[in-house]
């Protein structure tokens, strides 16, 4: 494959599933699942190709004409790959668990092709190669996601939806904003390592707004308090909805979008001589410790859920905005780390409501002796959340704290200390009541089969809790995320 | 074919149409129309092939040239004039061989459709020579038979609501150009031409200039539905037949503004009226703001639609401030691409109000949940054509709205972004209050059920021609360069 249409077949092989999806009939289950599972097995070759090819030092890139003097740029680079190969991973699983999760529910066209919809919108985030382009596709995740977040129609549903959209359109309105003002100052913007901005020779006061508008504008899928609101209420959501906004695509392309403004169009020197990456840094450390704070008084597990992302999603931000090639390393591989703890959570969650009808921590007594492989799974992402070594949040916590001392900026440790306190404050009430205490009341409402659940449903979170510790266990391995991360940072701070 | 013939073609086709349908009788009105509509839209992209190709088209008819003669001039912005009502104009003729169409219906349809051929293909002809007349007295007389037309389609539901919106059309129609017809009356008194380029070289700053340049500007800007003179839009759009409310909605509206940019730009000599650009764009941005509010406040898709394009209207009013000195060509550039993206996404959101119409028993937003299950090809118009008006990427509502959006950075004038930032939010509040009931479930299974497909389908392609402007902008604004209009910023 050349080198342009690379990119472009990666963007393409979701969306191009996804629009004949919508013109299948409803009862296609089978030619539905069959172009889902093509679509994503596809990606992962492309993306494997990709891969490879990057670290031999080989730049693919797709470009056409766009706005007067601006192009549409997809490009694979090092920062790019690290997003879409987790994007492209967990789609490949988050599909199968919604499958069947799904079976049997209505509008399932409708609610695939928007799925497949929203997976190229995030490769379009992570391989968009300058700033326009990384705006088009921000909003079309935006879009696409929408009709996914009210899936089920209900009145609860709908409102759900609405809190997404007033923060997220309010939040690209400010991006365009500063898009637009940056477009202004600058000309079109391409992607750099080491940013564009110390070339400019425009006022460091109209740079520092040009930021604010950014990062606030991002910052909303990033879900940054105080723009976090939209997160808890969108978990009204099936569950493998939850599992993509919260580990596949859309908190996801919020936290990218920072790394890619500070880095890639700043520029870490730059922006710290104009003093803006600290008040970002304190920011996420105010969201880091607030998500985890307000995760202790929810009982409904999804929410208690939710406020941990906001919370542990603020880690990458933290590694992003303090100087120093440690804690970079520490955000960039919490961005994978993070998604594949996070998307175990939530699969667990949704086979606890599917098989039994638990959706409240108060309700979990005995569920590990009832559903022990689920429970043993959801147990190693907490662990991972909380940590514990050798899990892969481990990893991730020990470089954002060691770059934190290097960096001189010993509050970080503070702050990772009380959130992960706060994080086994949340989590092991769970475990102990589910592998502790016994069950003596029937379950909510429990769907009995050959297996604890569904194969569909139980094989995801397997994988992706294996993936927990493999990402901790062989960290030190070229292929592991923190291995990548290495190569995007030296790439990034080297000569 | 000559550049001239085209252009000639362009006027006259549609006004035989006319002429036939009225002969042919209700039978062979809506062949007529679709042979006329098909004829009308290859004469305008012969048009503008020309004028990619050798720049402004220029032809005097009859020989006479000015200050007697009519002069027809296509530059690049007549051209993609005239491109916009062709592509309209084909799916709104389809879309209406399908409303009016088939027997039936009772003496009150079958007037209609007598009616609906002969004024609709009037309106088309006198839209296409006011995109094409070069002196402000043709300007009038186009004007005058574009509103005239118009009047009477707004007329021809011929329920009570319907006779009344289109009373308070007329005069307000003729009020506009009344205004005009004084202030070009003036013009023509003090300087003796009333050709453009004339005026433009005659016309110093002084009482004269002010007086027939507040009457043209104002006379216009009240057939342009300026906020605060758009009263009479919402009910006269919003109460005509949905193939006519397209019609209007898309095309109509934006004759009026075509023409303050020629006055503004080429005519009147910018120290004519020095506040004039702020003040229509102020008023542009509180258009912007009250009609998106008003649109929030709307319990039927057609007053949604209506009042929307007040608050798109808007935007285009922007352009005026914008475009002095530095962001002439950006500005145009960006209202160019608006417009056109404008008139497409409207009049599908209109066509596929009629196709809910004809399918469901009104337009009331609470009747339509579940209408993605129940009609989806409509459920995907009203949302695609939604996508471009919230211009949201990579839609041609936003390639317009963006190149706005960077004249107002780029010149420093800032301020002018506040209003279309602000606006983007609240057009998604009203375009997400229709784009949910499509997606809400429904009390019991509500079945699917059917409009002519033929209705649904233009629906559906004119809101991918929307989206799709916004895909390759650049093509448009080739054709918006071509002849001089836009010099210097052709990509």
């Amino acid at each position: 494959m050349t080198g342009a249409a690379l990119p472009l077949a990666v963007v393409l092989s979701s969306a191009v599933p996804g629009i004949a999806i919508f013109f299948l009939g409803e009862e296609r289950h089978l030619a539905r699942t069959a172009l889902n599972l093509v679509g994503a097995v596809a990606k992962i070759a492309l993306l494997a190709a990709a891969v490879a090819g990057v670290a031999g030092g080989t730049a693919y890139e797709w470009r056409a004409a766009f706005l007067p003097g601006i192009d549409l740029v997809l490009r694979v680079d090092a920062p790019a790959l690290l997003f879409a190969v987790l994007s492209g991973a967990l789609w490949l699983l988050t599909t199968v668990y919604a499958v069947a999760y799904l079976e049997g529910a209505p509008h399932r066209s409708r609610f695939f092709g928007f799925f497949s919809l929203c997976v190229s919108a995030s490769m379009g985030v992570a391989l968009a190669g300058n700033l326009v382009t990384f705006l088009v596709f921000y909003e079309l995740l935006t879009l696409t996601t929408w009709p996914l977040v009210v899936h089920r129609g209900t009145p609860k549903a709908l409102r759900g939806g609405r809190i997404y959209l007033a923060y997220t359109l309010s939040g690209s309105a400010l991006l365009l904003a500063g898009v637009a003002w940056m477009h202004a100052v600058a000309g079109p913007v391409e992607f750099t390592a080491r940013g564009v901005i110390a070339a400019l020779d425009a006022p460091p006061s109209t740079l520092r707004a040009i930021f604010a508008l950014m990062a606030a504008g991002i910052g909303v899928k990033a879900a940054l308090v105080p723009l976090h609101g939209w997160l808890p209420e969108a978990m009204v959501a099936p569950a493998p909805v939850s599992a993509l906004l919260h580990a596949v695509a859309v908190v996801k392309a919020g936290a990218f979008g920072i790394v890619r403004l500070v880095y890639d169009v700043y520029g870490i020197e730059s922006g710290e001589r104009l003093g803006v990456l600290a008040p970002l840094a304190a920011v996420a450390g105010v969201t880091i410790v607030w998500g985890s704070f307000r995760a202790l008084f929810q009982d409904d597990l999804k929410r208690r859920l939710a406020y941990s992302t906001v919370s542990q999603v603020s880690y990458v931000v933290l590694g992003t905005a303090i100087v120093g090639s440690i804690s970079t390393v520490g955000g960039l591989v919490h961005l994978v780390h993070q998604g594949i703890m996070k998307i175990t959570l939530f699969f667990c969650a949704g086979n606890l409501a599917e098989t039994l009808g638990v959706h409240a921590v108060s309700e979990l007594r005995g569920a590990g002796r009832r559903m022990p492989l689920t429970m043993a799974a959801f147990t190693v992402a907490a662990l991972g959340m909380i940590g514990l070594p050798p899990f892969a949040g481990f990893v991730s916590k020990w470089y954002l704290g060691v770059g934190g001392l290097e960096a001189g900026q010993g509050w970080v440790v503070l702050v990772l200390a009380a959130s992960s306190l706060l994080n086994a404050a949340y989590f092991m009430p769970i475990l102990r009541a589910a592998w502790l205490e016994p069950r003596v009341e029937p379950w909510p409402h429990e769907v009995r089969g050959r297996y604890e659940a569904a194969l569909g449903l139980l094989v995801p979170p397997l994988v992706t809790a294996a993936l927990v510790v493999l990402a901790g266990l062989f960290a030190g391995s070229d292929l592991s995320p923190l291995g990548w991360a290495k190569l995007v940072v030296g790439r990034e701070y080297g000569p | 074919m000559s550049g001239a013939a085209w252009a000639i073609g362009a006027v006259l086709v549609p006004l035989a149409g006319a002429t036939a349908a009225l002969v042919g009788g209700a039978r062979a009105g809506r062949w007529v129309g679709l042979a006329t509509a098909g004829a009308s839209a290859a004469c305008a992209g012969g048009l503008a092939s020309a004028v990619l190709a050798g720049g402004t088209v220029r032809h005097r008819v009859g020989g006479w040239g000015a200050p007697l003669g009519i002069e027809l001039r296509a530059d690049g912005l007549s051209a993609l004039m005239l491109v916009m009502v062709a592509a309209v104009g084909i799916a709104v003729t389809v879309s209406a061989a399908a409303y009016f169409g088939g027997a039936g219906g009772g003496e009150e349809q079958g007037r209609r459709r007598l009616l609906f051929w002969p004024l609709w293909l009037f309106l088309w002809a006198a839209l296409d020579a006011l995109f094409l007349a070069a002196d402000v007295f043709n300007v009038y007389v186009t004007l005058e038979l574009v509103g005239l037309s118009a009047v009477g389609l707004v007329a021809l539901a011929g329920d009570r609501a319907a006779l009344g919106a289109a009373a308070r059309y007329l005069v307000l129609a003729l009020l506009g150009s009344l205004a005009y017809l004084l202030g070009v009356g003036l013009l023509y008194a003090g300087l003796g031409t009333l050709d453009a380029g004339g005026i433009r070289a005659a016309l110093g700053p002084g009482l004269l200039a002010t007086a027939a340049g507040a009457l043209v500007l104002g006379g216009l800007a009240l057939k342009a539905a300026l906020f605060p003179l758009h009263g009479w839009l919402p009910p006269a759009h919003a109460g005509a037949p949905a193939p006519v409310s397209a019609a209007l909605s898309a095309l109509v509206v934006k004759a009026a503004f075509y023409l303050l940019v020629r006055f503004t730009r080429e005519i009147l000599p910018g120290a004519a009226l020095p506040r004039a650009e702020v003040l229509l764009g102020a008023l542009g941005a509180a258009g912007i703001v009250w009609g998106s509010l008003q649109a929030l406040r709307q319990d039927r898709l057609k007053g949604v639609v209506a009042y929307s394009t007040v608050a798109q209207l808007g935007y285009l009013f922007l352009f005026f401030p914008l475009a002095r000195d530095a962001g002439a060509a950006t500005a145009l550039s960006g209202a160019g691409l608006f417009a056109l993206a404008h008139a497409l996404a409207k009049a599908a959101l209109f066509l596929a109000s009629g196709a809910i119409l004809k399918a469901l028993p009104s337009d009331r937003l609470d009747g339509l949940a579940g209408l993605g299950s129940r009609m989806p090809l409509t459920a995907a118009a009203v949302a695609v054509a939604s996508v471009s008006i919230l211009a949201l990427p990579p839609s041609g509502g936003f390639a317009g709205k963006w190149l706005l959006l960077s004249t107002a950075f780029a010149t420093g004038r800032w301020g002018w972004a506040v209003p279309m930032l602000l606006g983007g939010v609240l057009a998604a509040g009203y375009s997400f209050r229709v784009l949910e009931r499509a997606i809400a479930s429904t009390p019991g299974d509500a079945p699917p059920v059917r409009a002519p497909l033929a209705m649904e389908l233009s629906a559906l392609a004119l809101a991918l021609a929307a989206f799709a402007v916004g895909l390759v902008p650049w093509a448009p604004l080739r054709l918006l360069g071509a002849g001089g209009a836009l010099a210097g910023v052709a990509p």
